[in-house]
Parts: structure tokens; C-alpha cells; sequence
């Protein structure tokens, strides 16, 4: 085994930039992965109409809050691969033995996380916009809730991910233990919409949801790296 | 460190330590419920709107007051626990998450019964009682992963981040859940309370109060007992209790 003194160890940022690119690399093989929360996203879309009414004035009032509830979901559902694969593969252990800080590994993680669902989501959004008629002053302020928004859900996610990898089956009980700390961030997502359309500013709400992002960053990746190196070691 | 805390870390030691503490918070609690009962239900006057129905206050209230402080006092047990890697207090945090969750369960059905009449509605979408129900969930969340995992410690240590993490958020949700009240109020439900309660009415929630912190008190330190005699369970001195000894 090299000592450390022989071998540097990989400078902090490149270790960051490498595991963001290693990430990415990965998900773009694995695209069809990637795809499913985007297809579970709009399938959920068709069948609020065909549950609740086709009219296009009660679909106006309920798309804000809907639209937000369904990528709620679909960032939960990709919460759960977020650490699995390198759990179940080895590489998560040496993560978490590699001198760089845990943290920040697990920050690049969860950026990797959102860039391939929160960012899709977002972008497909204006088009579940059109689908379930939200009118036309809400799509600005639907991105860009959206946009900040995914990224805390991302965040509050890994947090959720992390305490449950260790565990068969832990899906569900992600789910559980994620979801009461999501209703924040819907809560001011989906009426950032909502004010938008009534024409008042979203600002305020814009905002929030900024500082909720900003506070997830802050607390998130200790949390996180905390929860993995319980799942890992006990 | 003084000799209790160090005596408080032991699960012998704390078994040992609040043996003698058990019948005085039983009796305790026994009076000042009894006393707050038939003072709340018998002799406090009926309220001039509610009638006899606001009685239900001696309940709700005091099970809603110990919800939320049961949960810091299971995420304070957690975060001792992780700082100090305290093994008791990963068992305190265990008894007090089953324990926390009845009393939420209780607040809210007792607030439904209490609703039923008041509003004409078993349930609104109230900010506080939207919290409770938040705060249902997330004691539910600590449950279930306490559960879910085989390994005592790790289960330990997984539920002490994730009740930690739930604190940091607890008041994040109460203001974000009532800015959502004050935006989608509805015009119809105003929630009737006095702001100052008559003394004859407030007394008896005090009494009933205190009972309930000491009944709490009872139930958690008998809850981490037990789960002290289950994880001890190959250790001599548990054989040693069981045989009819003292601990």
C-alpha cells in the first residue's frame, strides 16, 4: 500500500470535478434510467384529467399545485438510486475512506442527482403546463420554482438516500421519511405558481424557495455523509 | 463530569438509579390526573359558547403540549447520543418515539371530537392542526427506521439523524404551514379561543398539565427500562434481577 507521502493525495476540487464528471458519465449510459422519472412525470399528468375532469377551467385552477405534487414525486422516486448502485459495488465504501472530505464528495453526488432529474423535470414542465391548461402567466414562475426547488428536494433527498441504502427494500420507507420535510418547499413551489397566475408577483415566494435551497445546501451534505457512514459502519 | 452523569451513561447504572423514582412519579401522576379530571369535568364552569364541549380542552391540550416537547426530547437523546456515544441514550430516544406519536395521535383525534361539535367538521385544514399532523408523520418516519434496521446501534445512530434533521425543520414547517393557512383561509371556521382563559377554567389545565408531564415521565423511563432489560438481556446482573435480586 503507497503511503500518503509518495502518492499526493488528489487535490480536494479535482477529486470534486471528477466525481461530478464519473457521475455524469454514468447516468448518460444509463439513459433509459435516467428517462423514467421524466415518463412517470407526464403519465401522471394524463391521468389527472382522466380521473378529475377534461375541462379545461377546473384543470387551470388544480394544474399549479398538481404540476408540483408530480415532480415531487418524481425527484422521490429518483431519490432512492441516488447512493444504491455505489453502495451495492463497493464504491461508495471507498468514498467514504478516501481522504477527501465526505461532504463534498456526497455535494457532487447530489449535483449530479439533480442535473439529471430536477434539471429534465424543469424543462419538461411547460409542457404538463400546457396539458393541463396553466395559463399562460404561470410558465416563468413554474421553471422557475421548479428550477430552485428540485435542487432542495435533491438535497433533502440524499439525506433520506443515505439513511436508508443499507436497507432491502428501503424505497418505501424513503418515501416515509423523506416526505414531511419536502412540504415546505411544495408548499411555496406551488403557490409561487399560483400567485403568478393570479398575477401577483412570485418574488417573495421565488425567494424563499431560494433560502430554502440555501439552508438545504448548508445542512444536507453533513447530514448525509453522517447517514452514510451509519448505513455503511453502524 | 460529576459521578451521576457517568452513572446516567451505564444502563445498569440508570436502572438502578430510577428504581426508587417510580412510585413517586406514579403516585404523582396518579393524583394530579385524577385531581385535574374531576376538577376540569365536574366543577369548572361550562364555556358560554362551547357549553360543556370545550371540556375536551383537558385532554387535547396537554397531549399537544407533550407532543411537540416529546420530540425534542427525543432529538436532544439522539444528539447526546451521537456526541457522546451514549448507548442510554439511544434507548431513551427509542422509548420516546412510540411515546411521542400516541400523544400526537391522541391530540388529534381528541381535536377532531372536539372539532365535531365547534364546527360542525371533524376536520379543517387548520395551520395547527396541518402541523400536527406533519409532526405525525415525522415521529412515524423515526419509527419506521428505527424498525427497519436489524442492528441496534446503527438503528440507533440512523433515527438520531434523522430526528435531528426533523428539529431543524420543525419550525420551517409550523411558519411555512401558516403562511399556507393565511393565504387559503377559510372565510366560514374561525378557531374560537379565548385569549385568556377564566381562572376557573385555566387552574384545572394546569393541574391536568402537570399530570400529564409526570405520567410522561413515568411512561418514558419504564419504556427505556424495558428496552435496558432487552438489550442487556445476556449480561449477569439482568440474570442476576430476573433470579428476584436487586439491580
Amino acid at each position: 500500500m503507497p503511503a500518503s507521502d509518495t502518492v499526493p493525495a488528489l487535490a480536494t476540487g479535482r477529486a470534486f470535478r471528477a466525481l461530478l464528471v464519473r457521475d455524469l458519465t454514468l447516468a448518460f449510459r444509463h439513459r433509459g434510467e435516467m428517462a423514467n422519472p421524466l415518463i412517470f412525470f407526464i403519465m401522471v399528468a394524463t391521468l389527472i384529467p382522466l380521473g378529475v375532469t377534461p375541462e379545461s377551467r377546473q384543470l387551470a385552477v388544480l394544474a399549479p399545485g398538481i404540476i408540483w405534487v408530480m415532480a415531487l414525486l418524481a425527484s422521490l422516486l429518483s431519490a432512492e438510486s441516488l447512493f444504491l448502485a455505489d453502495y451495492r459495488d463497493g464504491t461508495l465504501e471507498q468514498l467514504v475512506l478516501s481522504p477527501q472530505p465526505l461532504w463534498l464528495m456526497v455535494l457532487a453526488k447530489i449535483t449530479v442527482h439533480w442535473l439529471v432529474t430536477g434539471l429534465p423535470l424543469t424543462l419538461l414542465s411547460p409542457l404538463l403546463g400546457i396539458m393541463l391548461s396553466l395559463p399562460a402567466a404561470g410558465f416563468g414562475s413554474l421553471l422557475a420554482s421548479l428550477a430552485l426547488g428540485t435542487a432542495a428536494l435533491s438535497m433533502i433527498g440524499a439525506i433520506g438516500a443515505a439513511l436508508t441504502v443499507a436497507i432491502s427494500r428501503g424505497g418505501l420507507l424513503l418515501s416515509l421519511i423523506v416526505m414531511p420535510l419536502y412540504m415546505p418547499v411544495l408548499i411555496f413551489g406551488a403557490s409561487a405558481v399560483q400567485l403568478a397566475v393570479d398575477g401577483v408577483s412570485p418574488v417573495g415566494n421565488l425567494a424563499v424557495l431560494g433560502a430554502l435551497l440555501a439552508f438545504s445546501c448548508l445542512l444536507s451534505p453533513f447530514a448525509t455523509a453522517g447517514a452514510l457512514r451509519v448505513s455503511l459502519h453502524g | 463530569m460529576p459521578v451521576w452523569f457517568h452513572r446516567l451513561g451505564s444502563p445498569k447504572g440508570f436502572y438502578g438509579m430510577t428504581t426508587p423514582w417510580l412510585p413517586w412519579l406514579a403516585v404523582a401522576s396518579l393524583l394530579l390526573l385524577m385531581a385535574g379530571t374531576v376538577w376540569g369535568l365536574g366543577f369548572a364552569p361550562a364555556d358560554a359558547k362551547q357549553g360543556n364541549s370545550f371540556r375536551i380542552i383537558y385532554i387535547h391540550v396537554p397531549s399537544a403540549f407533550l407532543a411537540l416537547a416529546g420530540y425534542y426530547v427525543m432529538a436532544v437523546a439522539g444528539a447526546i447520543g451521537l456526541i457522546w456515544r451514549m448507548k442510554l441514550s439511544f434507548m431513551v430516544m427509542k422509548a420516546a418515539a412510540p411515546l411521542g406519536a400516541a400523544l400526537t395521535l391522541i391530540s388529534l383525534v381528541s381535536g377532531a371530537l372536539w372539532g365535531k361539535p365547534t364546527w360542525g367538521t371533524y376536520w379543517v385544514w387548520d395551520a395547527r392542526i396541518t402541523s400536527m399532523l406533519v409532526l405525525f408523520f415525522l415521529y412515524l418516519g423515526v419509527i419506521a427506521l428505527h424498525y427497519a434496521y436489524t442492528n441496534g446501534e446503527a438503528a440507533g445512530k440512523a433515527a438520531a439523524v434523522l430526528a435531528l434533521v426533523g428539529t431543524a425543520n420543525i419550525p420551517i414547517i409550523y411558519k411555512s404551514v401558516d403562511w399556507w393557512y393565511t393565504l387559503h383561509q377559510p372565510a366560514t371556521i374561525r378557531l374560537t379561543e379565548a385569549p385568556s382563559m377564566h381562572p376557573s377554567m385555566f387552574q384545572p389545565l394546569v393541574v391536568m398539565i402537570a399530570g400529564f408531564y409526570c405520567l410522561y415521565a413515568l411512561v418514558l423511563i419504564l419504556n427505556t427500562r424495558a428496552e435496558i432489560l432487552h438489550r442487556e438481556r445476556g449480561s449477569q446482573w439482568v440474570a442476576e434481577l430476573a433470579r428476584g435480586g436487586r439491580a
